[in-house]
């Protein structure tokens, strides 16, 4: 794959030692410092994933009967949370696009496409929500067993960073529309860029790790 | 601290990002992954199951493994600008990543050894 470049105007850049924005620096380091979040909890949920079997249910992809006959079939609804993902990756494309668009000066795709990179996180984060009411309807609480604490932990805090993200994301698409991302302050949608992608690629490594693998 | 009129080669080098051709190629290839991570899934263990996803079953973990870690370096390299920005940023993620991959695999390996030894007493 090329890399082909486009020149754009950039951001006035302040002089630091680097040569680098610090600002970029500083949201490079929190992604960095969430790695080790992220790893933390995805370690937790695998460690368990061992344990959990002895019950008692539900379970994401078992079946599991109680002890008093009670049959708790597997919880985990595939086709939902693979188009929550895939809208998800969409909205990565879509910032870009719309951060191409700052870059540029045109105000119609900044907003156009910053837009759409909302209502892909808020799909996200109201497929998240159906999901954990459903479910806690089917018997699953944080308390329940540790599949449950250890799913609703992970996916919980990834849910929170993406709804994070979209109230970031908002306040930024009213100053656009106001006009007040102007081609020099691009920098302001490229670092909510950085985080919204980040976001993504956690959800790349939870979802085969929590949906797809037995 | 005084605002540069000149942006040096490494601050010029930050802004010079991939056109929208290519991001959507990215897309598209970040689709195509995940529709073979789910059909993976499903000649696996879904409903499609069959002869053919019991042969598939042992490579079943590595190869979505390897198409999420694809997935992932692509969004680092082209969405996340990685590819064209500082390296300095490559570092300050890459560092933290490969320590997080650590924790990961060692706690794996500990737990893993841990119910050997409970199991077998």
């Amino acid at each position: 794959m090329t890399a082909t470049a486009t020149a754009h105007a950039g951001p006035a850049h302040l002089e630091t030692s680097t040569g680098l924005d610090s600002r970029k620096v500083a949201i490079w380091t929190f992604i960095g410092s969430e790695c080790l979040f992220f790893a933390t909890l995805i370690s937790n949920y695998l460690v368990h994933k061992e344990t959990w079997l002895s019950g008692p249910g539900p379970f994401p992809h078992e079946v599991w009967k109680s002890p008093t006959g009670q049959v708790f079939e597997p919880i985990i609804e595939i086709p939902l949370v693979t188009l929550g993902t895939a809208l998800l990756l969409f909205s990565s494309l879509f910032i870009v696009l719309a951060l191409a668009g700052a870059q540029r000066g045109s105000h119609k795709a900044l907003v156009g496409w910053l837009a759409a990179t909302i209502f892909c996180g808020m799909f996200f984060v109201g497929m998240q929500v159906y999901e954990f009411t459903h479910f806690v309807h089917k018997g699953l609480t944080l308390h329940t067993n540790l599949f449950g604490a250890s799913f609703f932990t992970l996916t919980g805090f990834h849910g929170t960073h993406v709804t994070i993200g979209v109230i970031w994301l908002i306040t930024l698409w009213i100053l656009a529309l106001r006009g007040k991302i102007p081609p020099e302050k691009s920098l302001n949608l490229e670092i909510a860029a950085l985080y919204w992608h980040f976001v993504d690629v956690v959800w790349i490594v939870i979802f085969p790790v929590v949906y797809l693998i037995k | 601290m005084e605002a540069h009129a000149h942006a040096p080669a490494a601050v010029h080098d930050e802004h010079s990002h991939p056109s929208a051709g290519l991001y959507a190629k990215v897309g598209l290839v970040l689709f195509v992954l995940t529709a073979l991570e789910v059909g993976l899934y499903e000649i696996t263990y879904g409903d499609h199951a069959g002869p053919f996803g019991n042969q598939v079953q042992p490579f079943f973990v590595p190869l979505l493994l390897l198409m999420s870690a694809a997935k992932f370096a692509l969004v680092a390299m082209f969405y996340m600008h990685l590819k064209q920005d500082s390296k300095l940023f490559s570092g300050v993620f890459v560092f933290p990543l490969i320590i997080a991959i650590i924790i990961v695999v060692s706690l794996i390996v500990l737990m893993a050894y841990h119910f050997a030894f409970a199991k077998t007493g």
